[in-house]
């Protein structure tokens, strides 16, 4: 049972506060990630669980047990660091067997544990070598390797895989998810990569300047991100986000262009109302190759003209234009466009977003 | 002469050149030749009467220079041994240290900037038996009766000068250990002690390992300067009492000046080189042991 469990957890440096309490409850067994931009103290909250960072006010809770005044190593957790964090000094063996060592294991029981992590992170033929003979990937999986060699109650994963290549990232990615299906321990993972938090999170939690804005599984984040933070921070390439003004049943745009206003706010906006408009570039679609053609119930079309496009083989990514600026559509299915060619699209209503202007929430229920 | 037409650089450097030759390589040679010469200062006209290798092996049955050389292996031995442990628990406190870091540092390399006569002169007054601060404090906190006759007793002598070094010379420790305690990376520290250590292992498996490369390079120079420990024993008892401190620098000084023996002491001090050339040799192995170890890109 690890349950995890941030009561109004606060960390200030001097008088400058840099996480403002937030309150996280994490189930036993559950995979969290932690997303958000650079700099919004996920490194910080998590290094505060580990037990490294003094906590300036508030509490966690680990198993039920207050953990506040703590050493890390009565907290019963593994941690992979950002920067690898390896012990420059041991080979690749002896960096992945420390932690047992150190809890006294025995030699074979330790031997076991580290070929299988080795076996799983593809270090084998890494064994005998030290941490500055690596490069950064291999660096990077002996740092995973470390964690995973101990069953801990709690893993916590600072951007573990944001030094691979794409290719091994995708392969450790799952490497990762069938580990955590195994092991059944409780997870916080902190990432840049909204990939890896979709693919692999039971829960999301976004997190901005210090606050949390929005914690829910990964299709609730992204089908109703709660306010335009998480509708522009959710999701690749991200949603179009764009100012108006209600008016007669229309959204108003300031380059003069409108849509009409999509049936589900009418009764939730009144005219004259600032709001932002936002639509995903999967529900905004040349006509004929978007994802759900034919069975939309609210679709306004319109003629506009392409300004670039970035062919990724299966789809494209449409730039068009509309009010003055670019729009990013896919395009499935994709036929040859160029620069100025002038096509019919299409914005599925039904599936936009709207959100205040002023406080930024979701007007959608 | 035709034909001979020195390069310019070594045109330019020729009197730099002549210098050093004048200044080092003349006497090297002239003190290395009179260690082969039974040259007495009193009768300049041994210094021309070879005898080979004769000094040397009257070196070898020589006790005064065995004790002397023992001693200087034993002073060596204990001082390093606690200049490194004190100046590691010096560099580990003012590493922790958040404020006046700068400050606490410059205080550390205080003792280092007094020449060592200085330290002499100060640790002879504090030893002395009468008027000593040591025995004075010893006194007062009545930790003993009697005044201990710290620079008059052999042993409590050697003590006294052991710690007059150490107390000279920890800084030097302590600052390189320093050095190797900042330029570590805090990460794997913390790694350690996510991993389960205690203070003690994390010290002992991750910072450990990480100065140790530091620490012998100041054993490297503090073997060395040991090794020609002069200054300090000439002023806190002079070799004595009856010799009971003698060192092998001491003794070279006594034999070539008070003896009159020049061609004896230079033998001597030949002989002695060889120590410190041990030394070196042993502490650079292990520095290079030490930095393979933690993969130093320096
Ligand atoms: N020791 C410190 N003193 C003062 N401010 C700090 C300290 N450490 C971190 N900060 C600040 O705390 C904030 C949060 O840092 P943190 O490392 O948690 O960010 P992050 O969300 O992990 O960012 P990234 O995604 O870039 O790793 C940053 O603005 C940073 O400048
Ligand atoms: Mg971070």
């Amino acid at each position: 049972m690890a349950t995890v469990s941030l009561k109004k957890l606060t960390k200030r440096y001097g008088n400058m506060e840099i996480v403002h309490g937030i309150d996280l409850e994490i189930a036993d067994r559950e995979f969290i990630a932690l997303v958000g931009p650079s700099g919004c103290g996920k490194s910080t909250t998590l290094r505060m669980i580990a037990g490294l960072e003094d906590i300036s006010g508030g509490t966690i809770d680990i198993g039920g047990r207050m953990v506040n005044d703590l050493p890390p190593r009565s907290r019963n957790i593994s941690m992979v660091f950002q920067s690898y964090a390896l012990y420059p000094h041991m080979t690749v063996r002896e960096n992945l067997g420390f932690s047992l060592k150190i809890a006294g294991a025995a030699k074979d029981h330790m031997d076991r544990r580290v070929a299988e992590a080795s076996a799983i992170l593809g270090l084998d033929e890494l064994l005998e070598r030290r941490p500055s003979q690596l490069s950064g990937g291999q660096r990077q999986r002996v740092a995973m390797g470390r964690a995973i060699v101990r069953d801990p109650d709690v893993f916590l994963f600072d951007e573990p895989l944001s030094n691979l290549d794409a290719k091994l990232r995708t392969q450790m990615r799952t490497e990762i998810k069938k580990l955590h299906a195994k092991v059944k321990s409780t997870v916080i993972y902190v990432t840049h990569d909204q990939v890896e938090a979709m693919t692999l999170a039971d829960r999301i939690v976004i997190m901005r300047s210090g606050h949390i804005e929005q914690v829910g599984t990964p299709d609730e984040v992204f089908s109703r991100p709660a306010i335009r933070f998480v509708a522009g921070f959710i999701g690749s390439p991200p949603m179009n986000l764009h100012e108006a003004t209600v008016s007669d049943g229309r959204l108003m745009f300031s380059g003069g262009d409108s849509l009409p206003l999509p049936g589900q706010f009418k009764s939730k906006t009144a005219a004259g109302d600032r709001v932002v408009f936002g639509i995903r570039p999967d529900d905004f679609y040349p006509t004929g190759h978007g994802l759900s053609s034919g069975g939309e119930t609210e679709v306004h079309r319109a003629e506009l003209p392409v300004s670039i496009t970035e062919p990724l083989g299966n789809e494209t990514l449409v730039f068009a234009e509309f009010n003055g600026t670019d729009w990013v559509s896919r395009m499935l299915n994709p036929k040859p466009l160029k620069a100025g060619d002038r096509i019919g699209m299409s914005f599925d209503l039904s599936r936009a977003h709207l959100f205040s202007a002023e406080t930024g929430k979701s007007l959608r229920s | 002469m035709k034909g001979f037409k020195p390069s310019a650089p070594f045109l330019l450097l020729l009197p730099a050149i002549v210098v050093l030759a004048a200044v080092v390589v003349l006497p090297l040679i002239l003190s290395l030749y009179s260690s082969f010469t039974p040259f007495r200062l009193t009768r300049p006209e041994t210094f021309f009467v070879f005898v080979g290798f004769r000094n040397y092996l009257s070196i070898l049955s020589n006790a005064d220079f065995w004790w002397a050389f023992g001693r200087t292996v034993l002073l060596l031995t204990i001082a390093l041994n606690l200049e490194m442990l004190l100046g590691l628990g010096l560099a580990m406190l003012v590493e922790k240290a958040t404020r006046g870091q700068r400050i606490l540092r410059t205080l550390m390399m205080f003792p280092m900037m007094f020449s060592p006569i200085l330290v002499g002169f100060q640790f002879k007054f504090m030893f002395n038996d009468n008027i000593g601060l040591v025995n004075n404090a010893l006194q007062s906190l009545g930790i003993t009766e009697d005044a201990i006759p710290w620079l008059i007793e052999g042993h409590l002598a050697f003590i006294a000068i052991a710690i007059a070094e150490i107390w000279s010379s920890t800084s030097i420790f302590a600052i390189l250990i320093l050095a190797g305690l900042l330029a570590m990376p805090k990460e794997p520290i913390e790694a350690a002690r996510v991993d389960g250590c205690t203070p003690w292992q994390t010290f002992r498996y991750v910072t450990w390992p990480f100065v140790m490369p530091f620490a012998y390079i100041a054993m490297t120079i503090r073997s060395l300067d040991v090794a020609r420990a002069y200054d300090i024993v000439k002023i806190m008892t002079d070799g004595g009492p009856a010799g009971r401190t003698e060192l092998l620098w001491t003794l070279v000084g006594r034999t070539a000046y008070s003896d009159a023996r020049m061609g004896l002491a230079n033998a001597m001090a030949y002989f002695s080189i060889l120590l410190s050339i041990a030394f070196t040799v042993y502490f650079y192995n292990k520095l290079a042991a030490a930095r393979a170890q933690i993969g130093a890109e320096w």
